[in-house]
């Protein structure tokens, strides 16, 4: 069984800090804390489930990570900088309605490579095409695709313009559990493959403990960290095994605990 | 064609109505379908059904489009920045009710009778209706559209070529296409009054000069008519495929 070291995991560069962080918005002219004194680290390459109660502000500080948003305590800081604004280098990927519907797949695909040359851009749309399985739905708007390949182009765009952060706010959200789970299984296969650092927003125990490397489990608002769980399985995980239940249960128990919190 | 059946043969019974109607009727308040045809043909015969359609489709089509040029990037910029909008929106709801026929003798006093008075009342009468139909299209932008493309770092202008321009694009062809309709209306006032041709004067002029009530009405049917057919080239617009996608999307 894994020991505090035994997972053996290298030790990797530090990715993203957010120090203190806390955000407020005004609301009738009264200022209402939606986050408090948030500090984490982030590794390159590793994947972060944010789980917490609806409405507690998982948005929020993805938005937050993402520069949409600027915090109004404390900072976000990713390779050493300060964050400024939305970047190509770190991509949001929404719950829906995401992809642009006036262009076809591969222009939503290329959408981000305008500054490449033809026969680039034509390279990284096609790869990423088969990335995400849409080989013959290259010509396609997205008004005739399902739900699920509409996420699936969603995060082939992203992917495209090769970001170092992938931020994910509850992508298989609004989609059926069977596409979600395959969905899923397809994200980690990806992961796997080129290593981005993921931070997956998700109100759903399970992808959370399949998924995550480490999983940030939030308050009910103002939201703060409650606990920070280590999923220390490797992948492809078995759902089914003791470890992953245990896992599971512990989870499940917390984000309890967070909802009375 | 089977769909043209119904209304064509709606009209031909209408048309023997009215004909039998005109028949039984002894004091002469209309004239016949053969009537309106035999004015048509006259017009035909002088030239002046071609010159005339000529001449309100130029005003139209100025007026329109330089009210366009300019309402609609007016309309989107002022949209985007919501203090401008705040500033300006009191103004726009005072010009907005004004009927741009009561713009007439403005029109009439700046630019004597004549084309450009009549273009500059459909300036006025299309120039509110598409700023404001701009303005709406950019709120009704999905947020989510607008983050991404910030998100991809475009440049000021690429974000309105590639994110504002195609999700506004739906919205303002319905606006031109009501517009266009407003503009059609407008000319055939203007033409009454600050200028010598064109279908609205025929109108006027038919009835002045002798009571012809069978070119007035030769007047109304192409009104009709060519105020249909812009019609349908703008819904064609529609449904143009690239600009499918607003519509088939819920």
């Amino acid at each position: 069984m894994a020991t505090e070291t035994g997972m053996s995991l290298p030790v990797r560069d530090l990715k993203l800090r957010m120090e203190r962080v806390g955000m407020a918005f005004e609301r009738d002219g009264k200022s209402v804390s939606v986050l408090e004194d948030i500090n984490l680290d982030v590794s390159d390459g590793e994947f972060i489930c944010l789980v917490g109660p609806s409405g507690c502000g998982k948005s929020t500080l993805l938005n937050l990570m993402g520069g949409f948003l600027v915090p109004t305590q404390g900072s976000v800081i990713i390779d050493n900088q300060i964050i400024r604004g939305p970047d190509p280098r770190r991509i949001l990927v929404f719950q829906e309605r995401g992809v642009f519907p006036w262009l076809t797949v591969e222009g939503n695909i290329g959408f981000g490579l305008a500054k490449l040359s033809r026969a680039e851009r034509r390279e990284r749309i096609d790869h990423y095409v088969q990335m995400v399985r849409l080989q013959g739905f290259e010509h396609t708007f997205p008004s005739d695709l399902s739900g699920g390949m509409q996420q699936r182009l969603q995060v082939a765009r992203a992917l495209a313009v090769n970001p170092d952060v992938l931020y994910l706010d509850e992508p298989f959200g609004a989609l059926d559990s069977s596409t979600r789970l395959i969905l899923r299984g397809e994200l980690l296969r990806i992961w796997q493959r080129e290593r981005r650092t993921i931070i997956f927003v998700t109100h759903d125990v399970d992808e959370a403990v399949q998924l995550a490397d480490r999983v940030v489990v939030l308050s009910a608002r103002p939201a703060k960290i409650q606990n920070v769980l280590t999923i220390d399985i490797p992948h492809p995980r078995n759902i089914s095994s003791a470890r992953y239940l245990e896992h599971r249960d512990d989870l499940l128990k917390r984000i309890g605990l967070a909802y009375t919190a | 064609m089977k769909l043209l059946v119904r209304p064509f043969a709606f009209i031909a019974v209408l048309l023997v109505i009215w004909q039998v109607a005109v028949n039984r009727d002894t004091a002469q308040l209309l004239p016949g379908p053969f009537g309106v045809v035999r004015g048509m043909g006259d017009l035909l015969q002088h030239g002046l059904l071609l010159k005339y359609v000529v001449a309100s489709l130029f005003r139209v089509t100025w007026g329109f489009l330089l009210a366009a040029v300019i309402a609609i990037p007016l309309g989107l910029t002022i949209g985007w920045h919501r203090r401008a909008e705040m500033a300006l929106s009191p103004l726009v709801q005072i010009f907005r009710p004004i009927s741009p026929l009561a713009w007439i003798p403005i029109a009439i006093l700046w630019f004597g009778v004549g084309d450009l008075a009549a273009i500059f009342l459909i300036f006025v009468g299309c120039f509110f209706p598409l700023m404001l139909t701009a303005m709406s299209a950019v709120h009704n932008i999905p947020a989510v559209y607008v983050n991404v493309g910030r998100n991809f770092g475009l440049s000021t202008a690429d974000f309105v070529y590639r994110v504002i321009y195609p999700a506004v694009v739906p919205q303002l062809i319905i606006g031109s296409r009501i517009t266009l309709g407003i503009a059609w209306l407008v000319v055939v006032a203007a033409e009454m009054i600050a200028v010598n041709s064109g279908l609205g004067f025929l109108i006027l002029d038919a009835r002045n000069a002798g009571n012809r009530y069978d070119l007035v009405i030769a007047g109304m049917i192409m009104i009709g008519t060519i105020g249909l057919l812009l019609d349908l080239g703008m819904r064609s617009l529609e449904r143009a495929k690239s600009f499918r996608w607003s519509y088939s999307e819920d």
